[in-house]
């Protein structure tokens, strides 16, 4: 049944997709370092307590439980900010996730990912994360848009057996899509069809970058934009037809350029089809502010995509 | 299920430590690398907890009721997979590809490399968190295996072990974990107590430890402890073994410098006399 979809953080749906892997029978545990009510992992925690914990402020520790936990054939979820995790945790996530034989069954779900965490300031801004993932070899590494995509992401991860990161966001953003949607791990979704380049996009940018195509076709320029919400296998077929019949790539991240959603596109293309890329993203610390003046602040707006959208259009041969 | 041995008299238990010592200054010799300081003084601990303590069967490795054995400071794999093998878990035969290409037996331990491997490791401090996941799950799972772990003295330093040790009473797992210092007063760069000086016994203490303390080196004495820190108490159970980095092969008796260093082949021979003769 479709449900009427309404703005809504995506960090709102971990709770949801955990009960859901609950009640379709996945042996989920979750864990969380004293933020659990901005990670809303509470609220799983109230419907079920005995799979629930809080460990305290110590990440470290609470990557070691879950990999114990998932030792033992469980599926370990964990909850922070995405500056904590993997930031304060990294070499345990290396060693006692991503070590054993095909990494163990660990689900980080990092909220406040990216700038648009907002006042807290660049402390609290995660634009290195993905970097940090990307890198653990056995990790899918997922940056859904909406709360519907983060929901059925969540739940498919916490199907595969291997470890996983979903990034989260705090702000309420626009429903892309309703409950309609099939998320597909590992796949990109196409929300417009486009000839004359294509924004590939992720997270909150995905809103983002559809406005940068209303942008463009007011100039008579066709954008594609596919939502990449799976960094990580990236979909090397999304990303080669894109290059074939567009020509001409712009991604856009609420991340570092580096290490990001444009590193994992731009080495499908150099390894296969060399095409003109420009990357939107975020290339210095941050300041404190409201979430959507500090994606102006930072050049993740409409206007700046539309712009690289034509540089790399001008480059095309 | 097939569980420990009958117990095994002390005098058997040194036999063997004389074999795990032996196997270990062979294979750090054999590999021209490796750890043999922190190995031989936590043999008597090890050997111990293998054959008279330790819920295990060594060809039902997997079995999910077995006790875990988490060795937390992971670059002591010469004693543990000396003490895997002797057990019984895979062939001595493998040992002497410790360390070599093609070989499960890593410098560090790799989680199911080979049979027992519990976890991975060798980056320090990341046990007893294991273990309270594992022991977390025991008891959603209504199973009641233990989770004994074995961590350094130096490797105290890292703070991931306070998280952990201040959770262990929190959650109520001192029927499920038993925790073990191998206190040989050497990490590293150096002696502990100029590196960074401290009181375990004190600090475990005052994180709601229940610190059992015992001659590390002393087999009666360490299995006694091992018994001791078995029985019901209202806090979690850590043994502190007081022991001798390098024990038993005089030229690394308290030495530093064979925290991670191989023997030549004429410290090898004498070694091994030394072994034999049983300076233990
Ligand atoms: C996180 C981490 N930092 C540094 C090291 C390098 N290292 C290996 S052994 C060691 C000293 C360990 O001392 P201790 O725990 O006392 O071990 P033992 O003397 O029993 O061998 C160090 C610093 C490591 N393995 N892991």
């Amino acid at each position: 049944m479709t449900s009427a979809p309404v703005a809504a953080a995506t960090r709102e749906a971990y709770p949801a997709g955990l009960i859901d892997l609950v009640e379709q029978g996945v042996d989920v545990v979750a864990i969380d370092a004293d933020l659990s009510v901005s990670t809303m992992g509470y609220k799983f925690g109230e419907k079920y307590p005995e799979r629930w914990l809080t460990v305290g402020v110590a990440e470290q520790n609470m990557v070691g439980i879950a990999a114990g936990f998932a030792a033992t054939g469980k599926t370990a979820f964990i909850a922070s900010f995405a500056a904590f995790v993997p930031g304060r945790c990294f070499d345990q996530l290396r060693t006692s996730v991503a070590q054993p034989r095909g990494g163990l069954s660990v689900k980080c779900v990092a909220s406040h990912g990216g700038v648009t965490v907002g006042e807290d300031g660049m402390s609290a801004q995660a634009i290195e994360d993905l970097a940090l993932v990307t890198s653990l070899i056995p990790f899918d590494v997922v940056v859904p848009a909406d709360f519907e995509s983060a929901r059925q992401a969540i739940v498919a991860v916490g199907k595969t057996s291997g470890p996983a990161y979903v990034r989260t966001g705090r702000p309420k953003v626009d429903p892309i899509y309703d409950s309609s949607y099939r998320f597909e791990l590992g796949k990109a979704n196409t929300l417009r069809a486009g000839t004359d380049v294509t924004l590939i996009a992720c997270g909150i940018m995905v809103g983002v970058a559809l406005q940068a195509a209303e942008v463009l076709a007011s100039e008579g320029v066709s954008a594609r934009v596919l939502d990449m919400a799976t960094i990580k296998p990236v979909d090397r077929d999304a990303v080669l037809a894109a290059a074939r019949e567009t020509g001409a790539i712009v991604t856009a991240e609420e991340h570092q350029t580096h290490g990001g959603l444009g590193t994992q596109v731009a080495r499908v293309l150099a390894e296969e089809l060399p095409t003109p890329i420009g990357f939107v993203g975020v290339d210095r610390y941050g300041t404190s502010g409201k979430w959507d003046e500090l994606l102006g602040y930072f050049g993740l707006t409409p206007q700046r995509i539309a712009q690289a959208a034509r540089d790399v259009i001008a480059r095309k041969t | 299920m097939p569980t420990s041995l009958a117990p095994v008299s002390i005098d058997e238990l040194r036999d063997i430590a004389k074999r795990v010592r032996t196997d270990i200054v062979t294979m750090v010799y054999q590999a021209q690398s490796g750890h043999p300081g922190g190995s031989l003084s936590a043999v008597e601990l090890g050997v111990s907890l293998f054959w008279n303590h330790l819920r295990c069967d060594p060809a039902n490795p997997t079995w999910p009721g077995r006790d875990r054995f988490i060795l937390s400071k992971g670059h002591a794999t010469p004693f543990y997979y000396s003490i895997l093998a002797e057990r019984g878990f895979f062939s001595t035969a493998l040992l002497s590809g410790f360390r070599s290409l093609g070989s499960p037996l890593q410098g560090h331990p790799s989680m199911s490399a080979a049979p027992g491997i519990e976890m991975s490791g060798g980056s320090l401090g990341q046990g007893l968190s294991f273990a309270i996941g594992q022991s977390l799950a025991a008891r959603l799972d209504k199973r009641d295996y233990r989770c004994w772990v074995l961590m350094g003295d130096g490797e105290l330093n890292e703070g991931q072990v306070w998280e952990a040790a201040m959770a262990v009473p929190h959650f109520g797992l001192g029927d499920r974990i038993i925790a073990m210092v191998d206190r040989n007063g050497i990490q590293n760069d150096g002696f502990a107590d100029t590196i960074m000086k401290t009181n375990p016994v004190e600090m475990w203490t005052g994180f709601g430890w229940h610190v059992i303390e015992c001659d590390g080196h002393d087999m009666a004495a360490v299995d006694q402890a091992l018994a001791e820190a078995e029985k019901p108490h209202d806090r979690p159970r850590l043994v502190v073994a007081h022991t001798v980095k390098g024990k038993g092969v005089s030229f690394m008796e308290n030495n530093p410098g064979f925290h991670g260093k191989a023997p030549t082949k004429e410290q090898l021979e004498q070694a091994l006399a030394e072994i034999q003769g049983g300076l233990s």
